[in-house]
This record gives structure tokens, sequence and C-alpha cells, in this order.
């Protein structure tokens, strides 16, 4: 019951929230949504103890497939988004075999290389891929009424809803898995790997579902990108926005559930909000590094350490 | 034909030299601290806005503003070690998010000192040796040849026939063991960070006047390295070198043949196909990841 009234007062915070901000306020919070699903599916992976640097190109396949089904067979656009969720999970699942012939630094290298080989096809092959100048026009959600509620898609308000109940509908199957059999033996593919594979566990096999299911929500978040902003192109999708994706993560602490989310949400609205509004927009980067380079000096095990001495106090009384 | 072969042959034979100067410096400062420095691109961009500082703007003799920023480089290195390497020496991959966060330090910085455009570099001399018809190679990139060929030389003596090199050397291999025959590994951790990001500093201030300097070059180059790294086999000088050759050699002349972006494609299949035949490199022993 209690719960439950907890995640009553965030829904009904969430349903006022972009009320209260300007309106590039609500943009961020659009993005900041989608950002969630990114950094918690890359976390799923991040699980099984490797470290991908291809990421946010598997979620740049999901914004592609998504988009190109959409505008080219004209398939509506929640299938769409689905079919991105699916054609990267894909696409990753093929990736699978090349990639976990390798661990550790290496498997971090050979991601980025077959990252930036996607990445560098969608720039070579105008068609159907648009090449440099990627694919503008991208159909809208179409506007629907839920009764209560008209969703225009054309207010980034009516958006936050939308991704946000898809993006919490992700968090809780997310959620459900890592805590499934399945999520525990991911831990254990991590951590006892000798122990795991002595007891029949086959770890290529694990790791490949880990990867291939992360790369699925990526890829969901991809496609919901694609069709807020409209427009998308390879430069999109490049190893500069997987390092922010990677920040997020490190500096959240990837030991909970919630901890790359925290990350996610701390560091964007300081890097858009409190240092946009302070007009700090050259020194941005340099702030934002010097965040970035104390945090790992004297917070490694991330934001939700922080947390956790908060909460262990509390029990301790 | 066999005219543009050979142009090609020499174009890449440039290439080669400073692709080897940036990669050799990697593999030196992963080899002894363990550490994936991701602002080595940065810090060849750092070498070229020396150059820019000094010699376009200050008319400082060009070859002293060189020198200026390999040393500029290398205190950069220097700082790097003790603020951010030396701290996170059992946390490989706080390492790397740390150089992630110099690397956004190094970019500010140069886009509030000099602004997002590219800048201009007088070229140095306008000298073309000339071969054969169709067949030329301008001073500035002979320059760059010698200059690698000179400071790879003197880093294979220093490697191989110094006191500190042995040392260097030795920490690569086992730094427990190392540690344990009365080697600083603080000591060797510095040399070899001054050296490798006065190298790359080195490549970016000689290329400056012949590449379009702007706050972002870093990336081109870092992406390259890794290329050349990973191929060549990671901890391995000598196969840095060599894998910066057939790289250099591949990337120009899919180039000069097909396109930019398909010889990129090519260099990362390669580097792909390394990976998964073979993943130590083709001149990499041990394995350390």
């Amino acid at each position: 019951m209690r719960n439950f009234l907890i995640w009553a007062v965030v829904a009904v915070a969430l349903i006022i929230l972009p009320n209260l901000v300007s309106f590039s306020q609500q943009e961020v919070l659009v993005f900041l949504t989608i950002n969630i699903l990114v950094v918690a599916s890359y976390r799923l992976l991040t699980l099984t103890g490797e470290w991908s640097l291809g990421h946010v190109v598997i979620m740049g396949v999901g914004a592609y497939a998504s988009a190109l089904v959409t505008k080219e067979l004209g398939l509506w656009v929640p299938l769409g988004i689905l079919v991105g969720g699916a054609s990267a999970a894909f696409i990753a699942f093929l990736l699978s075999y090349p990639l976990f012939r390798m661990k550790g630094f290496y498997f971090l290298i050979g991601s980025f290389a077959a990252g930036e080989i996607i990445r560098l096809m969608w720039k070579r092959f105008r068609d159907p891929f648009g090449g440099a100048k990627g694919i503008k026009g991208i159909d809208p959600m179409p506007d629907f009424s839920i009764g209560i509620y008209q969703f225009d898609f054309f207010e980034p308000v009516s958006y936050f809803y939308f991704s946000a109940v898809v993006v919490a509908l992700c968090l809780w199957i997310l959620w459900r898995i890592e805590k499934s059999p399945v999520g525990l033996t991911f831990h254990a593919v991590h951590w006892q790997d000798k122990l795991a594979q002595a007891s029949g566990v086959n770890l290529r096999s694990y790791r490949t579902l880990a990867f291939v299911i992360a790369s699925g929500f990526a890829g969901i978040a991809g496609a919901l990108l694609a069709h807020y902003i409209g427009t998308i192109n390879p430069n999109s999708f490049d190893v500069e926005v997987m390092v922010f994706v990677l920040t997020w993560a490190i500096v959240g602490g990837t030991g909970t559930f919630y901890g790359p989310i925290l990350g996610c949400i701390v560091l964007t609205i300081l890097n858009e909000i409190v240092l946009r509004e302070l007009g700090l927009e050259q020194t941005r980067p340099l702030i934002y590094g010097l965040i970035l380079i104390l945090s790992i000096l004297f917070m490694p095990n991330g934001l939700e350490s922080i947390v956790q001495k908060f909460t262990r106090r509390k029990e301790a009384k | 034909m066999f005219e543009l072969l050979a142009q090609t042959g020499l174009n890449a034979a440039y290439a080669a030299s400073y692709i080897s100067l940036v990669a050799v410096g990697l593999v030196l400062i992963f080899g002894v601290m363990g550490v994936i420095n991701f602002a080595h691109g940065e810090l060849f961009m750092a070498g070229s806005y020396v150059v820019v500082a000094l010699y376009a703007d200050r008319m400082v003799p060009f070859f002293v503003a060189v020198v200026a920023g390999l040393i500029f480089v290398g205190i950069l290195g220097l700082i790097m070690e003790r603020a951010l390497f030396r701290p996170l020496r059992d946390n490989p991959l706080g390492g790397l998010v740390a150089s992630i966060g110099f690397l956004l330090i190094l970019q500010a910085l140069a886009v509030l000192g000099f602004g997002v455009r590219m800048e201009y570099v007088p070229p140095l001399t306008q000298d073309v040796i000339v071969f054969a018809d169709k067949i030329s190679i301008p001073v500035a990139r002979l320059y760059v040849i010698i200059a690698a060929v000179v400071m790879l030389s003197a880093l294979w003596y220093f490697l191989k026939r110094t006191r500190f090199g042995w040392a260097l050397r030795a920490s690569a291999q086992d730094p427990e063991a190392a540690a344990l025959q009365g080697i600083s590994v603080t000591q060797t951790a510095m040399i070899a960070m001054f050296i490798g990001a006065g190298f790359a500093g080195l490549a970016g201030a000689l290329t400056a006047p012949l590449v379009s300097v702007n706050p972002h070059m870093g990336h081109t180059i870092i992406v390259t390295a890794f290329i050349v790294i990973i191929v060549g086999g990671v901890g391995s000088l000598e196969g840095a070198v060599v894998a910066s050759v057939v790289y250099a050699f591949v990337h120009t002349f899919v180039t000069t043949f097909y396109d930019g972006v398909l010889a990129d494609i090519t260099g990362l299949s390669l580097m792909l196909i390394v990976l998964i035949v073979k993943p130590t490199g083709l001149f990499g022993s041990a394995d350390r990841a």
C-alpha cells in the first residue's frame, strides 16, 4: 500500500512537472525521458561485465529502422517504434557473433569499430539512409485522444506524457528481467564466471541475451527520439553521444538499477538547465569535464553510493 | 598508372609518419600504465594550437614552435599523470573516464581561446621536390617524415640502450616485478606519459600547416590511433609502427581510388577482422586485457 502511494505521488508529480517549466525545458524533459531508457538498457549489458561503445549506434539502428518503415512503407508510427526495437535487437544478435569472441578491453574497442562501421554505412549509402544529411520529415506520432486528455504531438508536453508511459513500461520490464532468474544469471556471468560455467551456464549465450535485450530497448529509445525531432543523421549517434551515456552510467554508478538513471537525471539537469541558465554556454563542456574528473576521483562508486549511505543510516536508527 | 601508384605511395608515407608518432605514444602510455588515453587526439590538437599561437600569430620560427609544442604537450601529459592516472592506478575504467573528462576540458579551452573556426597556418615552404612527371612531394610533408623517423629511432635507442629505457620496458612487462627490483613505478609512468604525450604534440605541431586545425580535429586522430594499436597488437611498439604503415597505405589507396568514407569503413573492418581472428594483434604476445 505504501509503495502504491509513493508511485501514485511520483505519477502525479510527473504529470504536473512539465506544466511548471519553460518550453525549452519541456523539450529537455522529453530528451531526458528517452535518455533514461538508453542508460537503463545500457546497464543491463554492463550487468554481464561488458562495456560497449556501440550502444548509441544500436539506438540509431532503431531510429533509422522506425523512420524508414513509417516513411517509406507507411507503417503506423507506434508499430514503427516496435519495429525499430526489433531491428536493433536483430542487428545486435548478428553483431554478437563476432563481438562475443572478445572480452573486456577488446570488446570495448570491437563494439566501437562495429558501431562506427554501421554509422559510416548510413553516411556512405544515400539510398535508403539519406547519406550525411540523414532522413528528414519523419512522420510524427498521430494525435489521439483518451477522453480526458487530447494528445497533440506538436506540443512537447504531449510527447513527454507519451514517452514517459512507454519508458516507464520498458523500465518495468527491464526491472523484472533483472530480478528474474535470468537477471541473476547475468550477475553470475560477471562476478562468478568460472562457477557459473561449472554449474552449466553457457556464458556466451547469456552475454548475447543481455546484449540483444539491451539493444532492443535502446532501439525503442532511438525510435522515440526519431519521431519526436523528425530528422536524424549519422552524427546524431556518434561517439560523443556515447561518451555522454557512458558518463551518466559511471557518474551514477552501475551497482544498482537506479544508479545510471540518477546519473542521467542529475547530469542532464546540471548541464542543460543549471549551466545554461547561468549563461555559461561556451564553458559548459569544460565544467562538465571537470565534474566528470572530480566524480571519478572522489566518488568512484557513483552517486548511488551517497544514496545508499543515507538509506543505510536511516535503517540503522 | 605507375605515376599514380608512386604518388599515392608518397602520400601514404607521409600519413604513416604522423600516425605512427601518435600511435606509439598511445601504446607507450597503455603499456606502462594500463590505461587507454582517450584524450590522445586532443593532445595532438593541443600541439597544433601551440603552432597556431606561436608561429601563425606571433611569428616565432616554425621549428621553435614545434619544439615548444612537444614540451608543452609533454607537460600536459605530466599533469594528466599526476592529477588523473596516479590516483586512479587501480581503476582502469576510471582512468578512461577521467581522460574523457580531460578531453572535454582541452576541447573547451581550445574553443574559448581560439573559437570554433578553422585556423589558418601559413605554409612553411611552398617548395616541392619533383621526382618525375606527376610524382612529387611537398617539402613540408618531407619534414614530417624525417622528424618521425628521427624521433622513433631516438625512442628505440632510448628504450633498448639506456637504463631508463630498460626500467620502462620492465614496468610495462611486469609492474610488480619491476617494483621489486627497485624501479620507481611513478617515475617510469611520468617518463612514459611525457614521451607519449610529447609525441602526440609533436605530430600535431608538425602537421599544423598541412591539415585544418580546429578544436574537434582530435576525433579522427584517436579513431585512427585505435585502429592502428589494435591491428599492431596492444602494447607492441614495433607493431604500432608497422600497423601505421599498413593502415596509411590501405587508407590512402582506398581514398584515392574510391572515396574517404569507404576508406574509413575499410580501416575499421580491418581492425574488426584482426580482433576476431587474432585479438592480440599482428605483433602482440601477452594478453593484457
